[in-house]
């Protein structure tokens, strides 16, 4: 029995630890499951509606949009209804903004826990990411069967769709890190998130195309992960247009830098969550 | 089995910063404006110590073999909790080590980790993983668990239907039924009525027995003498005794009274979690017909008397009645109000307690006093006063002497046959 007892030294830490130590995430394996699965029974309960809501909030946004700036301003959407136009983008973007807003409150939310038990704290906004998903998974069959009874139909571009989903994770847990991170010491960012999240909305190209944005602004406009993520939706699942490869590959180098400035900050200032939160 | 090192600690540090961002959150204005101060205070002293730091623990070196059960005890801001988050992974050490060997749990306030939307059933799952059990195991161990607990009706409702016993009991079941190799346990037997509580008392020491390692916390020092066979008092964050449990307690009680004769302004000990804009300044139950300060007899009239520093409005007061093991025996809550409760302008910063008959039958007693303004915590302090109990008369019946079984007087009056 002696020996199969590791002893494990407690001392405080320099430089980088846990978040990228893939042992330590393993051996939690069981804890991360229990607290995705937490955050997705828990996501809808006691609401009337439900997973509806998944669905509900892009679709509303489809409508508002669709009225102000597609029948109202005018704005191009590439010979595309404006509403598929619009839902098409909606659909990762909600999940991209939720991931973020949830995430970045999720120490902050579960302070009783953070103080009380060590498990590895990249747990609690990457739940809240998994929890999205299922939420991302509904809108989309949703936003099918939208394509499909509008008379159109997505191409075999469609396969693009688990990349696109991957710079979209990337991006948002590298961004409810970092946010949750400096949550646990400064409040201030409650009030900042909900806020540039909306700013973020305006600076992707939910309502309008990036084709209407002139160059180089448009290519360096990908420097935002979301740009290649949200036209790569419209392509992937609209069968229309071409294949917006350099917007995606730029926003998926830049979702790997968010990603990994996101878990770096996060895992340098992690062992002092107990003492702030 | 054989014994080995299961914890062992060297020079074990942990540092708090004080202030505004160590008391609770920060903005990022406060740390803008601190950035802004930081040069000019450098050039105004340079070598001076930074005074809002304080060491928790300091210089701490420990050895735990395998199979111990080791009573932590000292006062509030002793550094007991801050040992068990840091033997629990929850923060860090600021220097020193511990070496730990085999898997650790920890029962700090048992259900912290349940949601109140899911189920009992849910929970279960939930909180054993947070508490390092494998799925499997929570499986196998399912039904014991609620048995324990004694929710089966239950087990599908919300959590947040549940009384608080109802989830206290189920929060200590699942703790009670982890198996790790080191147990470290904080103030966790306090849920349930009492026949949970000797419930719980008797899993506690069926763990301690079966060879498990364990760090026990409590200010219930009959449950530390009866669990533990080693005890360490901590003082300031060191370990100021180290050996068989009822001489430490011994050297705890001493130091105890020893605290309670100075002024108490000058205590450090206080409860950390207060604002402390008014602060405990004296307590002392006295005598109603004597005037003698501690020193009261059993069922005639008494007056606790509460003084504080600064008169703040809405003043409550909380004062817990322990023996002389720590054991509490009863509370005096002035938010839980009665008719004859009054605000008196005329006081000026005290508060008293008036007590027509004192229920107790003779020995020592101590008083933990909690204040609380606009209910918001102030301050708190354990051990605030000692008081003797004088064998005295209740209803016309010669109480009981001193060594007596138990500390209730109760009034009473007995039917017996010719």
């Amino acid at each position: 029995m002696l020996d199969r007892m590791e002893t494990f030294r407690l001392q405080p830490t320099r430089g980088f630890s846990r978040v990228l130590a893939p042992r330590e995430l393993w051996r939690y394996r069981d804890l991360a499951a229990q607290i995705a699965l937490r955050d997705i029974t828990v996501r809808y309960r006691q609401t009337a509606l439900g997973g509806a809501w998944a669905v509900l909030q892009p679709l509303g946004f489809m409508v508002v949009f669709s009225l102000i700036f597609g029948a109202a301003a005018g704005i191009s959407s590439n010979g595309i209804p404006y509403p598929l136009f619009s839902l098409a983008a909606l659909v990762p973007w909600t999940f991209f903004a939720t991931a973020v807003l949830l995430g970045s409150d999720s120490l902050v939310a579960n302070a009783a826990l953070v103080s009380k038990i060590y498990f590895p704290r990249i747990f609690m906004p990457a739940g809240v990411i998994v929890a999205g998903f299922v939420d991302l998974m509904i809108s989309f069959v949703i936003l099918m069967i939208i394509v499909f009874a509008w008379g159109w139909a997505p191409s075999l571009a469609i396969l693009a769709l688990p990349l696109l989903v991957a710079i979209a994770v990337a991006a948002a847990l590298g961004t409810a890190a970092a946010l949750s991170a400096i949550n646990v010491r400064y409040r201030d960012v409650r009030y900042v998130v909900p806020f540039s999240i909306q700013m973020w909305l305006f600076a992707s190209p939910v309502v309008y195309a990036s084709s209407e944005i002139p160059e180089p602004w448009q290519t360096l406009s990908a420097l935002n992960p979301m740009v290649g993520v949200v036209e790569g939706f419209r392509w992937a699942t609209l069968g229309t247009g071409d294949a917006p490869w350099d917007l995606i590959g730029i926003s998926a180098a830049a979702a790997v830098v968010f990603l990994v400035a996101g878990l770096a900050y996060f895992d340098r200032v992690e062992r002092a969550f107990a003492d702030y939160v | 089995m054989s014994t080995h090192t299961a914890i062992q600690t060297h020079e074990l540090g942990k540092r708090y910063t004080l202030g505004v961002s160590g008391r609770g959150y920060g903005t990022l204005r406060e740390s803008i404006a601190e950035a802004i101060k930081k040069p000019l205070r450098r050039r105004n002293s340079s070598s001076e110590p930074r005074s809002d730091q304080l060491w928790a623990l300091r210089d701490l070196s420990l050895k735990i073999d395998s199979g111990e059960v080791v009573g932590l005890v000292g006062h509030n801001g002793a550094g007991k909790s801050t040992l068990l988050k840091i033997l629990s992974r929850i923060t860090e050490p600021s220097s020193g080590h511990a070496d730990v060997t085999g898997r650790v749990g920890s029962l700090l306030e048992v259900g912290t980790g349940f949601h109140p939307e899911l189920t009992g059933r849910e929970n279960i799952f939930l909180n054993g993983a947070i508490l390092g059990m494998r799925r499997s195991e929570i499986r196998a161990r399912f039904d014991e668990i609620v048995s324990f607990a004694e929710i089966d009706r239950f087990l599908d409702t919300p959590v947040k239907r549940y009384s608080s016993g109802m989830s206290g009991r189920l929060a200590f079941a699942v703790a009670a039924h982890l198996e790790p190799e080191i147990l470290l346990v904080d103030e966790v037997l306090a849920v349930g009525d009492a026949s949970f509580q000797r419930k719980s008392l008797a899993k506690m020491s069926e763990v301690a027995r079966a060879g498990r390692t364990v760090l026990f916390v409590s200010h219930n020092l009959a449950i530390i003498q009866a669990l533990c066979q080693r005890g360490i008092l901590l003082e300031r964050g060191r370990a100021q005794a180290d050996g068989p449990v009822s001489e430490i307690l011994d050297h705890y009680l001493a130091g105890l009274e020893r605290a309670s004769v100075a002024d108490l302004i000058e205590r450090e000990d206080r409860d950390g979690r207060g604002w402390q804009h008014t602060l405990l300044k004296k307590v002392e139950m006295v005598d109603a017909s004597s005037g003698q300060k501690n020193a009261v007899v059993g069922g005639r009239p008494a007056k606790l008397v509460v003084e504080v520093t600064e008169l703040l409005p809405g003043l409550e007061c909380r004062v817990t009645i322990a023996n002389s093991f720590g054991q509490p025996i009863s509370v005096l809550d002035s938010e839980i109000s009665a008719p004859a409760d009054a605000r008196d302008p005329e006081l000026g910063p005290r508060i008293e307690c008036e007590i027509p008959i004192v229920p107790l039958l003779p020995g020592r007693y101590r008083l933990d006093v909690g204040l609380k303004a606009n209910s918001v915590i102030q301050d708190g302090l354990q051990a605030a006063a000692f008081f003797d109990v004088e064998p005295g008369v209740m209803e016309g019946r010669q109480m009981a002497g001193e060594g007596s079984e138990g500390s209730v007087a109760f009034p009473h009056c007995w039917r017996l046959p010719p």
